[in-house]
């Protein structure tokens, strides 16, 4: 694949990202204990308004200040309309996190206004251009039927899903199944596929209900989804063990991978497993299989 | 003052009131007396009578005089009312210079403050906290408090390292005639496993109850032929909501699920959870946690484990239920649901403090425990376990079963947060030392676990790869690289206000007045 | 240079946090900091250092800093001062 300014290949496993709420310093120097894939320290939704200005600072000098061993460090900044976004991006572009999220992402618009601001900052700054991947998330119906451009813009990595938004917005009413979000799923899995990018499914909201949440994650991958926002620690292993593989699937994956590498080196045109050709996006699913067995016995 | 280096090089004096100090020379190594203390012989003829009509009667009975010792159990904890009650008299009738010997002393006991400082009561032998060992600290007794573990205490009773005049025994229910149980009445404790050595050693024994029932009582915890005295008083010896708790509150924390969840790892990759396994954890929010777990996991894969001991608790009790134990040993009951077991399920046992943890008897339980959950306020680069004072010096805390419990288990297990705050709990050397280095295995934190080099477990633990192990360098690093540094040392005086005796009697620290 | 605006606050008294208050001193009183701290023995010195440090980055003077710390860490020492400091000299606003 072309390597093109502002869309470098990204496949970090991003089975669990952790909302940490911004403004609550023993949740976010604690958050790296926790072994999420990545980490989401909130600006948005979990901090009323009287307190953007103090969480923001918090979040600024955490990142700044803590290690947070092998998870990815991203900050849920606040929308596109909001008269806190611009003051988001001064404080937490320097701090060279590794993604920002954007709430209400609806427009192709939105996306490259943001790229433009942390390109910006990121020269003002002295950092190397293009590293801070931008994460959108889908939360309005306009996003959805925009989601194909979104995915095509510049620094995307990872998108997410509002479901409890999603679902206000088209009318419909939450199930325990999600059956309601069956077709905006599959759209925005397709478009994050066809760019090579991660659909990562939405939150489940009940912390209590530990099956509940593995059967979940479970419909989540069989249908495509690359990982699932949690909202408590607790989930962490629950969605983790959801993505383990099963032995037959890994040595599956390993046949294929070795078949693969072969091919390459032979230089043969064609890939065959078990007398069956197989294509590349079989190869790269494989590849992500053995990647989160290795994962799941660290 | 002349100071002698102890196996774990803490500084002892060589005498302190006049009294001779052995210094700890490592486990197994201590003194020991070639017999058993023997009480004096009290008689009841037949046609007497036992019932006093009150504590005071009780004490002259007693012939408690200036310079006498007085003892205590402390299974009522924070709901206990007994011991302020005779204070309150001793100090009424003009005795001085008591010495106090409770298991315990707790916030509760707040109201004998004036007397320390008065010479009413000028010697404690027990684990303090609160108001009364804050006092301490500062100075405010003018003899020693010894800390001792709870088979410490019971060894000292036995061997007549402490000889009591009085043992008060607050009785959730007694008989004229002085049979005691814990199980029943409206101060139902449980298990007076702490009151054993007591009832046996001490040189007169009172029973107090707001709850007086007929002859004979049913079960016996404390026989009749132990007791000199039954006082049936209306004014209430306990709070039942102090005594005993409904329900204990798991952990919900995440940083201290994580801990509990850590903990049991350690377990399963130490190869000691199988067929016969012995457990014995807490009664705190972390301790509930790792029973909990072990729990599910030992019920998947069906492993039999055969005692359980506590601190008996709900979640222990329910694993004895689930067929997960053969038996539970109780020494000391914490809530209502375990109180009630201990009544009716016959593999629910009371043992009393010696049979617990007397090191110099034929045999106590701690010595066939596999794994013991542990806490503490500090651990240091040797292990060591600081569980009575806290970074700033002040004492704080006892040490209930600690010391004996870590060093009878195979597998000691202190599982504590990595800061408290901002204060670094893994240091270079604790402040005071409760439990030495070589009893202890595994340090089990949020951000790693450090294995002891010289723990038999060492080469197995550091195979398990999935465990996030880490030198005990390095979690110290790692906490003073959150906290921003080591904490300050604390300031204090030269004068010696404490001393921690190991279990054996010898002393492995000594504790210092703060200065403020 | 900025002018003190209002008393102002940052931060919380949970635990891991640290509640800065800074209120207006009297003229040339330089900058007085009254902390309450569980670990003010072990790390009272530091504290104070730490929330000097962004004082002095700000450059303000002539106030009164009250701080109830309930175990925070620097990172979040500093940033509740800064915070407190914006709110009080009404930095950053429209």
């Amino acid at each position: 694949m072309k390597k093109e300014p502002f869309k470098e290949k990204d496949d970090r496993l991003r089975r669990t990202r952790l909302y940490i709420p911004g403004n609550h310093p023993a949740m976010i120097q604690n958050a790296e204990i926790y072994g999420a894939d990545s980490l989401i320290f909130d600006l948005e939704d979990s901090i009323p308004l009287t307190e953007k200005d103090t969480a923001r600072i918090l979040v600024r000098n955490a990142i700044q200040a803590l290690n947070f061993g092998r998870s990815e460090v991203t900050v849920r900044i606040n929308g596109i309309n909001t008269p806190f976004l611009e003051k988001d991006l001064e404080a937490i572009v320097p701090t060279k996190p590794d993604g920002l999220l954007l709430p209400k992402a609806e427009t192709e618009e939105d996306i490259l206004f943001l790229h433009e601001r942390i390109t910006e900052l990121e020269k003002k700054h002295g950092l190397p251009v293009g590293k801070i991947r931008i994460m959108p998330i889908i939360e309005t119906a306009l996003g959805v039927v925009n989601v194909e451009k979104i995915v095509a813009a510049p620094r995307i990595a990872a998108v997410g899903i509002g479901g409890e938004d999603l679902t206000a917005d088209i009318g419909a009413i939450r199930t325990p199944d999600g059956r309601e979000l069956e077709y905006i799923s599959s759209k925005i899995i397709v478009a994050c596929a066809a760019y090579h990018i991660q659909a990562i499914d939405t939150v489940f909201a009940d912390i209590n209900d530990q099956e509940g949440l593995f059967q979940a994650t479970k419909r989540a991958i069989s249908r495509g989804f690359q990982g699932k926002s949690v909202i408590h620690p607790s989930q962490i292993e629950v969605v983790h063990r959801a993505f383990m593989p099963s032995e037959e699937e890994i040595e599956k994956a390993k046949r294929i991978v070795k078949a693969y590498r072969e091919s390459l080196k032979k230089g043969l045109g064609a890939v065959s497993v078990d007398g069956r050709m197989i294509d590349l996006p079989v190869v790269m699913r494989a590849e992500r299989i053995l990647k989160r067995a290795k994962a799941w016995k660290k | 003052m002349k100071f002698t280096a102890n196996k774990i090089g803490r500084k002892i004096p060589e005498e302190l009131f006049e009294k001779k100090l052995i210094p700890f020379q490592g486990k197994g190594k201590g003194p020991y007396k070639v017999r058993k203390y023997a009480p004096k012989i009290r008689m009841r003829r037949p046609g007497e009578q036992k019932i006093l009509s009150s504590i005071r009667e009780a004490i002259k009975a007693g012939e408690l005089t200036d310079g006498g010792t007085i003892s205590f159990h402390h299974h009522f904890r924070n709901g206990d009312f007994l011991l302020n009650m005779v204070c309150h008299e001793i100090a009424a009738m003009g005795l001085k210079d008591i010495r106090l010997v409770p298991s315990s002393i707790q916030g509760v006991h707040k109201e004998i403050l004036p007397y320390l400082e008065k010479g009413i009561i000028t010697e404690i032998n027990c684990g303090t906290s609160s108001v009364i060992a804050d006092a301490i600290s500062h100075g405010k007794m003018e003899r020693l408090l010894t800390i001792r573990s709870h088979g410490g205490r019971a060894r000292s009773i036995e061997n007549g390292d402490v000889e009591i005049d009085i043992a008060f025994i607050a009785a959730p229910t007694v008989d004229p005639y002085g049979n005691i149980n814990g199980v029943r009445g409206k101060n139902a404790c449980g298990s007076l496993g702490y009151a054993f050595p007591d009832a046996h050693f001490a040189n007169y024994v009172v029973a107090v109850t707001n709850d007086l029932v007929p002859f004979p009582n049913n079960p016996i915890s404390i026989s009749q032929d132990h007791v000199d005295a039954v006082v049936k008083t209306d004014k209430p010896i306990g709070d039942p909501k102090g005594i005993v708790s409904t329900t204990l509150r798991i952990t919900r924390d995440p940083k201290n699920l994580k801990i509990a969840h850590d903990c049991v790892e350690v377990i399963k990759a130490s190869g000691l959870l199988k067929e016969g396994f012995s457990y014995q954890s807490g009664a705190g929010g972390t301790a509930l946690a790792t029973t909990n777990f072990l729990r599910d996991y030992m019920k998947s894969k069906n492993i039999k484990g055969s005692f359980g001991m506590g601190g008996a608790t709900e979640a222990l009790v329910r694993m004895l239920e689930d067929g997960l134990f053969e038996a539970i040993l109780d020494v000391q009951t914490f809530d209502t649901y375990a109180v009630q077991s201990l009544l009716n399920n016959p593999r629910h046992i009371e043992i009393g403090a010696s049979q617990y943890a007397n090191p110099q008897t034929s045999g106590c339980a701690v010595n066939l425990l596999d794994t013991i959950i542990l806490g503490g306020t500090e651990v240091d680069l040797n292990f060591n376990v600081n569980t009575s004072t806290e970074s700033d010096g002040r004492i704080q805390w006892g040490m209930g079963g600690h010391q004996d419990t870590a060093e009878g288990a195979k597998l000691t297990i202190i599982a504590i947060p990595l800061l408290r705050g901002r204060i670094p709990i893994v240091v270079d050397n604790v402040v005071s030392v409760n439990t030495p280095g070589e009893n202890v295995d595994v340090v089990v934190t949020e951000r790693g676990i450090a294995v002891n080099p010289e723990s038999a477990f060492y080469d197995t633990l550091l195979k398990a790869k999935h465990l996030n192990i880490k030198t005990i360098e390095e979690l110290k690093r790692i906490a003073e690289d959150l906290a921003g540094g080591p904490p300050n040392q604390p300031k204090t005086t030269d004068r010696i206000v404490a001393i921690i005796e190991y279990r054996d009697g010898s002393v492995l620290d000594v504790i210092y007045q703060v200065a403020d | 240079m900025v002018k003190f605006v209002r008393t102002a606050q940052a931060g919380s008294l949970e635990s891991c946090d640290i509640l800065v208050t800074i209120t207006k001193g009297k003229e040339q009183s330089g900058v007085k900091i009254n902390l309450e701290s569980s670990a003010k023995k072990q790390f009272g010195d530091r504290i104070i250092a730490e929330i000097m440090e962004v004082v002095k980055k700000f450059g303000v003077t002539d106030i009164v800093i009250s701080a109830v710390d309930k175990g925070a860490l620097t990172y979040c020492i500093q940033a509740r001062t800064e915070a407190a400091i914006k709110r009080a000299f009404g930095v950053d606003e429209k």
